[in-house]
């Protein structure tokens, strides 16, 4: 029963890694019809940039260089974002193979970078002692990173449905994902929108990026690019544009993945996630126009 | 009475298609003017193209101010309402939601004018648009495009298209309504409808102008009808 527990939380922590950096690409997806294959990108750079300048704060101080560092990655990832859409993707609104081109040029740019900077070796996050320890619930014990993830992750889906029930950008952005072209000829500058809606992306992303170091002790610079094949398919399984679906796809993908991995054999869960990108497609197909 | 749109040489293109040559007419201030043409003739793309929504050149200007270099939501912010062909509402939003998003930060809203020619809209605020029927859902379009006291001219594009004859007559009498408080450039197929809401006439032919006068001028004349629309009845026949 222990074991059923570990894994489910876990998975749920693996999970809540998947649906930050999903829930900005769906966004993204969904309203500016951009497959930013940078996001795992903004992901690492972000990451990278979080562990700099918690490194500038002596290690004694661990539970402010973490979350100095947590604040540092979020904001790198939105201005990482920023950068990306203003600079290099708007020019390609109109042309989706010049987006594709230069998102994967972006990706491989910036992790090429962020290697010549930082080396190709794993950096260790500097971790508050809580971090470190355990809780015991229903007999197994839990790392409590595991359990941050999910708080995290269920806040950021809360703020983001806030985002988009109650607030005129997430009215647009609701708007935008039905029908692009219609909401520009009510009088609604969609540029603008495309532009906070990446930025949020990105800083989800950024958070992302921190917290898979938080949750593997450490953060290395082909982490976001792993991370973004999982992503794509958890915005394949959810709706398109749909928070709630992105997070219960998130949970369902990493569930899948854990249990798989630890009940079959190393791998299997690995395969099984793609075979539910199978299956998700076959069910309904219109998922294909998702991506 | 002056021009309140004029649209001068107007070409414009979908894809690698020429589908304007050269197009020029003027909308006088009030009232309603048709713009007729058989299918495929320009009349959608003409109004698509006033709205900057597909590649162009030639000028438009909107009481005397030049919009052909702006984008399609800044034409729009200056004064134009645009009532697409097949209504696009925004089917998973509300109909109080599809309301809103039309309204313009800074412009003065006229929901009373609104809720008082479409008092169904008000009874249906929290329903969501696309489980609406084709006649509420063309409300919905309407209303959009009328809600900014703003807007100076609506763009109404085949209004009665796939509705109801009943239906017909409810948003024929709503638009002879809305046409007391703006302008409105319409395209209909039904000429009939077009007879009994326009004063003046557009007719489009493969791509140009082919009559510019008044609709009474267009369908009394046998000969102009039939050479313009195909019509070999006379007045009053559809279209």
């Amino acid at each position: 029963m222990s074991t059923i527990v570990l894994l489910v939380v876990t998975g749920l922590g693996l999970g809540a890694l998947y649906f930050l950096v999903a829930s900005g690409l769906s966004l993204i997806w969904g309203l500016m019809r951009v497959l930013n294959f940078a996001h795992g990108a903004l992901f690492t750079v972000a990451a990278y940039a979080g562990w700099s300048i918690a490194n500038t704060i002596p290690a004694t101080d661990a539970a402010r260089a973490w979350s100095i560092g947590l604040l540092g990655a979020v904001l790198g990832g939105a201005i990482a974002a920023f950068l990306l859409e203003t600079v290099l993707i708007r020019p390609l609104y109109a042309r989706p193979v010049g987006q594709v081109l230069v998102t994967v040029g972006a990706a491989l740019a910036a992790v090429a970078l962020v290697e010549a900077m930082y080396g190709d070796d794993p950096k260790q996050l500097v971790l508050p002692a809580w971090m470190s320890a355990n809780t015991v619930i229903a007999g197994a014990s839990i790392p409590n990173t595991r359990l941050l993830l999910i708080v995290v992750a269920l806040a950021v889906l809360g703020l983001l449905l806030i985002l988009l029930r109650k607030t005129r950008y997430g009215l647009i952005v609701r708007a935008g994902v039905e029908n692009r072209a219609m909401v520009e000829a009510l009088g609604i500058n969609v540029h603008r929108a495309f532009t906070i809606v990446f930025t949020i992306g990105g800083a989800a992303a950024g958070l992302g990026g921190y917290l898979a170091g938080t949750y593997f002790g450490y953060i290395d610079p082909q982490r976001g690019t792993s991370m973004l094949i999982f992503a794509f398919i958890v915005v394949v399984v959810g709706r398109l544009g749909s928070m709630t679906g992105c997070a219960i796809a998130a949970a369902v993908v990493a569930l899948v993945q854990q249990f798989l991995n630890f009940y079959a054999a190393a791998g299997v869960g690995d395969f099984s996630v793609v075979l539910l990108l199978a299956l998700a497609l076959l069910i309904r197909p219109r998922g294909a126009q998702t991506l | 009475m002056s021009a309140l749109l004029n649209v001068s040489d107007l070409d414009v293109w979908i894809g690698e298609s020429h589908v304007l040559h050269g197009v020029s007419f003027e909308v006088r201030e009030g009232g309603v003017t048709a713009l007729l043409g058989r299918n495929g003739a320009g009349k959608t793309t003409t109004l698509r193209g006033i709205l900057g929504m597909l590649t162009r050149t030639g000028s438009v200007f909107l009481n005397g101010l030049p919009m052909d270099r702006m984008r399609t939501d800044r034409i729009v912010r200056h004064g134009i309402g645009y009532v697409p062909e097949d209504r696009d509402v925004f089917s998973e939003l509300t109909v109080a939601e599809n309301l809103r998003l039309a309204e313009r930060p800074g412009q003065e809203l006229q929901y009373d004018i609104v809720y008082e020619l479409f008092p169904e809209l008000q009874q249906r605020a929290s329903q969501r648009a696309g489980t609406l029927s084709g006649g509420q859902q063309q409300m919905v379009s309407i209303a959009r495009a009328l809600l900014n006291k703003g807007n100076r001219i609506l763009l109404i594009d085949e209004p009665t298209k796939g509705l109801a004859p009943l239906v017909v007559r409810s948003v024929v009498a709503a638009l002879g309504r809305v046409s007391q408080f703006v302008t409105i450039l319409l395209v209909e197929q039904n000429l009939r409808v077009a007879h009994l809401l326009a004063r003046d006439a557009i007719v489009l032919d493969q791509g140009s102008v082919g009559y510019r006068g008044t609709i009474n001028e267009l369908i009394d004349d046998p000969e102009l009808a039939r050479h313009h629309l195909g019509l070999t009845a006379g007045r009053g026949a559809g279209a």
